[in-house]
């Protein structure tokens, strides 16, 4: 058995150097062209999955849990589908009611923040509901949600949308009996470029020192810009430290994504199919 | 150091009822005594409190740690009278799952727990269903009574 192999090769060898030595370029090229095709499937995956990147934090960081929660999202998301979405996309999320027995949860709300990453990874959803605005924080990966609907895929200007909370009612107002608003196939994520009109102050924090551009004229007086300005960090985009410590090295982001490259493109796959043809009329089967 | 007729005149303004329409303080994100709250509930005089602006305040919470929770019963002081009500909603963070309301709203109840009004107008969280449940004894006060009375749950 073991005398076999190099025997083989040897009188391959013989046979024919040249294609030998193409014999071992090929599979050389293979992945390098996976690799470049990853890098370039990277800056997209990481805004479509943000989750998968983990902590850039240092004393948060551990190879071994990132890559067993890595397996478990991929575990979940073979179950319930979790679509692409931003903030700014309106939402509907099914829940089972631990208090409602029986009874299934639709919560329809606009998305105005996304953070955490791994298991651990949540969105907020703010709807207006008989004039009173109610949120909910939901776990992505949580066990009890039976299903994330997006009925509005489209991005916003910030990548909070915090202020909504001292908004005008009507920017927050979304019809629980919203249908789906289909994108033409292949189209990009349409960015709104909406500006929101506030209340009149007090907020719930000083918008005017967050930088926001979804938002139309603060019409404060001219002292609250001064102060906003005196505070204001514009060398901060220069500190490359800074950025390196906030931030995941592409390298690790290219690793982590070739690693559930496959599964995700499975599941990315099982979406667009969806989005094509949402009801499959069940055959019987035997 | 004031003359009489600037005195008057301080107390003249002191008194004026516009004056009391607004509040110099932030809300209280957090129940505590002499926070402000909402009712929405349609009882009398719930409505006239909120129509006149004049919010109730709490003046006491009926737990240990004195910071209301959702579901928890506290003691108000509306329109110039004691009411015992309930927290159904705040505008502090919950956790996953439970909602966060705009404002601290409240049901006012009596002492056998039953609302004062006949209906509730904003949506009300479902994690209620099981604390008033729980917090509901054979012989005491039966808050689940107001579960009856919303109109939407969230």
């Amino acid at each position: 058995m073991l005398s076999t192999t190099p025997r083989l090769a040897l009188s391959r060898q013989l046979k024919n150097f040249r294609r030998f030595a193409t014999a071992t370029t090929t599979p050389a090229e293979q992945p390098v062209k996976d690799k470049s095709d990853t890098r370039k499937n990277v800056l997209e995956y990481r805004q479509i999955y943000p989750e998968f990147l983990p902590d850039p934090k240092i004393e948060f960081r551990n190879p071994i849990r990132e890559k067993l929660e890595r397996s478990d999202m991929i575990a979940r998301r073979a179950n319930v589908d979790i679509p692409e979405f931003y903030v700014g996309s309106v939402l509907a999320v099914t829940s089972a009611d631990r208090h409602s027995p029986g009874k299934l949860h639709r919560f329809v709300g606009i998305c105005i923040k996304r953070e955490g990453c791994g298991l651990r990874a949540n969105f907020l959803l703010r709807n207006v509901i008989d004039h009173q605005g109610v949120e909910i924080l939901y776990d992505m990966y949580d066990p009890t949600i039976k299903g994330i609907e997006v009925l509005r895929l489209e991005k916003r200007l910030d990548n909070e949308l915090l202020y909504l909370r001292d908004a005008l009612p009507e920017y927050s107002t979304f019809d629980s009996n919203m249908e789906i608003e289909i994108l033409p196939e292949g189209a990009p994520v349409p960015v709104n470029e909406i500006k929101v009109k506030l209340k009149p102050r007090p907020w719930l924090d000083r918008w005017e020192r967050k930088n926001l551009k979804g938002v139309q004229d603060l019409e404060l007086p001219q002292r609250f810009y001064d102060r906003a300005k005196e505070l204001e960090t514009p060398w901060e985009k220069y500190d490359l430290m800074k950025q390196y410590m906030r931030t995941v090295p592409e390298e690790e982001q290219v690793e982590i994504f070739s690693e559930v490259q496959t599964h995700l493109h499975r599941s990315g796959a099982a979406q667009k199919l969806k989005r094509k043809r949402t009801f499959v009329k069940p055959t019987k089967l035997a | 150091m004031f003359n009489k007729s600037a005195l008057l005149r301080i107390s003249s303004l002191l008194s004026q009822p516009a004056s009391k329409n607004f509040h110099l303080s932030s809300t209280c994100n957090e129940i505590r005594k002499l926070a402000r709250l909402r009712v929405v509930d349609n009882s009398e005089i719930g409505k006239r409190a909120m129509a006149e602006g004049k919010p109730p305040r709490c003046i006491h919470v009926y737990n240990k740690t004195e910071v209301g929770l959702i579901g928890d019963r506290v003691l108000v002081a509306i329109k110039g009278e004691k009411k015992k009500a309930i927290l159904v909603g705040l505008k502090q963070n919950q956790k996953p799952k439970v909602p966060k309301f705009d404002s601290n709203n409240i049901v006012l109840i009596d002492d056998s727990g039953t609302p004062l009004g006949t209906r509730i107008h904003v949506p009300i969280p479902t994690i209620l269903r099981t604390i008033l449940k729980e917090r509901t004894h054979a012989k005491g006060a039966d808050y689940t009574k107001l579960l009856g009375i919303a109109s939407k749950f969230v």
